[in-house]
């Protein structure tokens, strides 16, 4: 049985549903992202499981036991949120002891979880600090370890690191990711931020509209997107129209040139589909093991340094390809006529 | 030749306000004929009269300042968080008591409360005085509302309060230990406001016949030359008093440095 499990979840505000039947199973120790444009509900879902906002129906389940009625300060989940909200009054060990203090905790525990914590997140020394004497990453690494200090049963990250600049970033979420396998704390991450979610969690949910359009791990979102949303949300894509010539054998016409996919197809005969490609993907003249081969055109090159990113128009599409850089190999010149080859293993069916 | 006339206007300004003042300055020393002393000051001071009714005031003050504080970090706290389409109406109610006069609201608490209504608040010592201490936290609700809300509007009230949620805080610590702490300078500036708001009332002590400081000025005032100036100066220096201690606690209030 699953550690938090969220059942038939729906919530409205006003006539608007924000949530429309938001299911999830989350193992324990589990790092699951819930990944969306920004008002797509993956923010209201994390707050109806803290319990700030009240799920209009549908069950919360922590352990088999639903949460839905308890107020926030009784359900022991800890959070963190995209402002750091440290309590600018207290000191740095005063913010990370004060859950500590509000469960009765005495002083000397008190004390030596505050240690623990401190050490845990590497500002060990900076314990007398008040949250205005520190920097974003370091006051967002302190609200972490006032949020498990109480020990809580689900860690919920709201953005965390949204607030912050790119360079921190990344090393933050290697950070919170080493700390969240570390404790083996069942984590539920909140970003808009694809990269994020892909390098962080054990699941992704994308979400769109409310709803859960499709969940699993970063790899298969990545490679085996469910719907057009997805694709398009999750990295670059390319798409092509395609008609269907043979829906039992997988068969299309691609720019004229016939395509066997790997699976059968359940569209009729004649109908247009959508094939997308991810950039790398494409190789840029022939390339072995990639059958299908397409005339285009170069129409932008970035060089980016070791990755060369161009775009062609092949196929009645503009497509994205990267390249790596090789110091005997200029990049093509914008407007040459070129060949980009592909195969047919790596094409993704769509699915509205 | 703008500076010119700047200048004027603050020379005319400071002699308009301080040249009275200072002509009452030196009128409260001239008690001994043909010297300065202390006299009016030392008679003032000497009086059990002035201890007891600057007694009294003090702790009036203190516990409207309690009560105050009780009565609106709460309300005005709420109201920011679930309630902020209530707020110009939480505002125009707390301005009421500025364009509705003390004696109209002492008049409406004596009809209300005399020894034959439901509750005879003015039938005893006790009871006359908390009906005084919620008439001064009414004259004073305008200045206290005001400064609350705006230390309330320095913070992120919202995520501060969930966030101590998450840590299993009940609605008395948050506001205890949140935020509090936080609107404290405000609280304070509002506090001393307050406070001299207390020393000085005049109508609701009279009217209910209670032995504040406000009542004696006047009746010194009435009967005496060199003492009320004494005892006005003494006023003053209260007054300004109160105001460099809201200056002082907002500079050393350590978490909010940086932000000065």
């Amino acid at each position: 049985m699953a550690f938090l499990d969220i059942q038939h979840l729906e919530k409205s505000f006003g006539a608007t549903r924000v949530v429309k039947d938001f299911n999830l199973d989350i193992q324990k120790g589990e790092f699951v992202s819930l990944l969306g444009p920004s008002g797509c509900g993956k923010t209201t879902v994390l707050r109806m499981v803290a319990g700030f906002e009240t799920p209009s129906t549908g069950r919360i389940r922590i352990e088999g036991k639903d949460i839905v009625a308890l107020r926030p300060n009784q359900r022991n989940i800890g959070m963190v949120f995209q402002s750091y909200a440290l309590f600018p009054n207290l000191t740095v060990a005063q913010n990370v002891a004060f859950g500590l203090k509000v469960a009765g905790a005495n002083r000397t525990d008190c004390d030596a979880r505050v240690t623990e914590m401190l050490g845990l997140i590497g500002l060990g020394d900076l314990g007398n600090r008040f949250p205005f004497q520190l920097s974003g990453g370091q006051q967002q690494r302190v609200a972490l370890a006032r949020a498990l200090a109480v020990r809580p049963r689900v860690l919920l990250l709201d953005e965390p690191l949204s607030a912050l600049d790119a360079k921190i970033r990344v090393s933050l979420r290697h950070e919170i990711r080493q700390i969240q396998q570390r404790l083996g704390i069942t984590t539920i991450f909140v970003t808009h931020d694809q990269e994020e979610a892909l390098s962080m969690s054990d699941r992704i949910v994308v979400m769109n509209g409310g709803i859960a359009e499709q969940a699993g791990a970063p790899f298969e979102i990545y490679n085996r997107p469910a719907t057009r949303f997805v694709a398009n949300f999750v990295g670059t894509l390319n798409t092509f129209d395609a008609v269907v010539l043979d829906p039992g054998a997988g068969i299309v016409s691609l720019a004229g040139t016939p395509v066997t996919l790997p699976a059968p197809l359940d569209a009729a005969k004649g109908s247009t589909i959508g094939l997308a490609l991810r950039p790398e993907a494409l190789r840029l003249g022939r390339a072995e093991g990639r059958e299908i081969v397409l005339p285009a055109t170069i129409s932008e090159v970035h060089f980016m340094g070791s990755v060369i990113r161009i775009r062609a128009d092949a196929a009645g599409s503009r497509v994205a390809l990267d390249t790596f850089n090789r110091a005997d190999a200029p990049p093509p010149a914008v407007g040459s006529a070129t060949e980009i080859s592909l195969s047919a293993r790596d094409v993704i069916v769509l699915r509205d | 030749m703008k500076q010119v006339w700047a200048w004027l206007a603050l020379g005319a300004g400071l002699i308009y306000f301080i040249l009275p003042l200072v002509g009452m300055a030196e009128f409260s020393l001239k008690m001994r004929r043909g010297v300065y002393s202390f006299d009016a000051y030392a008679k003032v001071l000497g009086d059990p009269k002035f201890q007891e009714t600057f007694g009294y005031s003090v702790l009036m003050a203190l516990f409207t300042i309690v009560f105050g504080i009780l009565l609106v970090v709460p309300t005005a706290y709420w109201v920011r968080l679930k309630l902020p389409g209530l707020r110009p109406y939480i505002e125009f109610i707390t301005l009421l008591p500025l364009v509705i006069p003390a004696i109209v609201i002492v008049f409406g608490y004596i009809r209300l409360y005399n020894t034959s209504s439901w509750l005879p608040l003015t039938g005893t010592a006790t009871g006359t005085n908390i009906l005084l201490m919620f008439g001064y936290a009414t004259l004073a609700l305008p200045y206290m509302y005001r400064a609350v809300d705006t230390g309330l509007r320095t913070i992120d009230v919202g995520t501060l309060t969930e966030a101590a949620q998450s840590l299993g805080a009940g609605w008395v610590t948050i506001l205890a230990r949140v935020i509090l702490p936080n609107v404290l300078v405000a609280v304070l500036s509002g506090a001393f406001l307050t406070f001299a708001i207390v020393i000085g009332e005049f109508t609701m002590a009279a009217l209910l016949n209670r032995p504040a400081f406000g009542p004696y000025m006047q009746l010194l005032g009435a009967n005496r030359a060199y003492e009320p100036a004494a005892l006005a100066v003494i006023a003053f220096a209260i007054t300004w008093a109160c105001m460099g201690l809201i200056q002082l606690v907002t500079r050393f209030s350590k978490h909010t440095r940086a932000q000065h």
